[in-house]
């Protein structure tokens, strides 16, 4: 989504928003993350007003006093930006690649199913599958931190079953244009 | 001895839990504190993918000496590799120093253009005694000519904006004859003018043609 994108030409307007679309999407940010209502309050206190600052091609980020915690592409799920998912690690399931994949995920490449399913790998188990369609944390091999956030693009058990083409589509990554994007 | 200096209760059974009161409000759980390379703004462990490496490394040896050993020592180099194939890791260690060669250049290239980059301040005569001020090629220092032309403003109490001249380019026009003391601005590198050699500034005049005095 951000491979490209400079705020120059890409952004289109800022608004804040109305306290009952706030509300809105406080519900489903609870609803889609695994976070606390209180840890939630503390990222993005009920008083301040959430910045909605409008994209192209349909993407939309949210900011507080300039800083981006949110992003959606229409009205898909809320993906949280990649610096605040290293605050709070926990809010999303996570995949993992491994580490032959990292260097073509930091190009931008979609993920392919053998990255998840190979030695270096990680998918959730059976009884904890994701379907298609899950906002994840993608983290990899060897490493500490989350180098992405993606989608799923397949159920976790389909990825290991049909284990080929893409298992996960990246949203944000590490260095891409929305990582470089500390204020906007 | 990082240990909880806070009196315990001393009836507290094994493994006493700090809990909080039932009606008390829930706190939020605190962030995670990443650090992040101050050289390429990747957390450290992801340095070994950026364009960077060498840099990267002389910061993280000088500012956190522990990482450092953590992320670079013998041990940590081939744990690390896991189940990368040996080929593989060749491979991604060849690239690694491929693109910190090109980002190199890239930025040298940058910096050739820059120091061979030209500023001009113009002073124009419009009528009869009557100046205004162009300056041109800031952006090439990576000045905001925005934010330039309103420091001029403000500095001179006139008026200052950023237009394009014949050539399509962007300037900044200032009405009056401040040709001098702009050029002290820059070679002082007063506010946001910071960052043009004084050798790349020069100052030239546009007299009108007239046809009778
Ligand atoms: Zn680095």
């Amino acid at each position: 989504m951000f491979k490209k994108f400079l705020p120059s030409t890409d952004v289109s307007g800022q608004t804040p928003l109305k306290s009952s679309v706030q509300r809105s999407i406080r519900a489903a940010v609870l609803s889609q993350w695994k976070i606390e209502p209180e840890t939630l309050e503390s990222i993005w206190p009920k008083k301040e007003s959430l910045v909605h600052v409008k994209c192209k091609e349909h993407i939309s980020i949210y900011t507080i006093h300039g800083e981006p915690l949110f992003f959606q592409h229409f009205d898909e799920p809320l993906y949280p930006t990649l610096r605040l998912l290293h605050k709070y690690p926990y809010i999303l399931p996570m995949v993992k690649v491994d580490r032959g994949a990292i260097r073509f995920l930091l190009a931008g490449a979609h993920m392919m199913c053998p990255g998840f399913t190979s030695a270096g790998g990680y998918l959730p188990p059976a009884n904890a599958a994701l379907p298609a369609g899950t906002p994840v944390a993608i983290h990899a091999e060897g490493k500490e931190h989350a180098v992405g956030i993606g989608i799923t693009k397949l159920g976790t058990e389909e990825m290991r079953k049909v284990n080929k083409g893409v298992g996960v589509e990246i949203a944000t990554h590490l260095g891409d244009d929305l990582w470089a994007l500390q204020k906007l | 001895m990082p240990h909880n200096k806070q009196p315990e209760p001393p009836s507290a059974g094994p493994q006493p839990q700090p809990q909080a009161p039932a009606d008390a409000p829930p706190e939020p759980k605190p962030p995670v504190q990443v650090l992040y390379c101050e050289v390429c703004t990747f957390p450290p462990e992801y340095c070994e993918f950026g364009s960077s490496l060498t840099r990267c490394k002389e910061w993280l040896q000088e500012e956190h000496p522990d990482l450092f050993d953590k992320y670079y020592s013998d041990e940590a180099l081939q744990a690390k590799v896991g189940t990368l194939s040996l080929e593989a890791q060749t491979k991604l260690e060849k690239d690694s120093m491929k693109k910190e060669a090109k980002a190199e250049a890239k930025a040298d290239a940058a910096m050739k253009k820059k120091m061979s980059s030209h500023v001009t301040i113009k002073r124009i005569e419009r009528n009869k005694r009557k100046y205004i001020t162009a300056i041109h090629g800031l952006e090439a220092f990576d000045i905001d000519l925005k934010k330039a032309a309103k420091q001029f403003a403000t500095k001179f109490a006139t008026g200052s904006s950023v237009t394009k001249n014949a050539q399509g380019l962007d300037e900044i026009v200032v009405q009056g004859d401040v040709s001098d003391e702009v050029l002290e601005m820059i070679e002082g590198g007063v506010g946001v003018l910071k960052g043009v050699p004084e050798k790349n500034i020069s100052v030239v005049e546009e007299k009108k043609k007239k046809g009778g005095e």
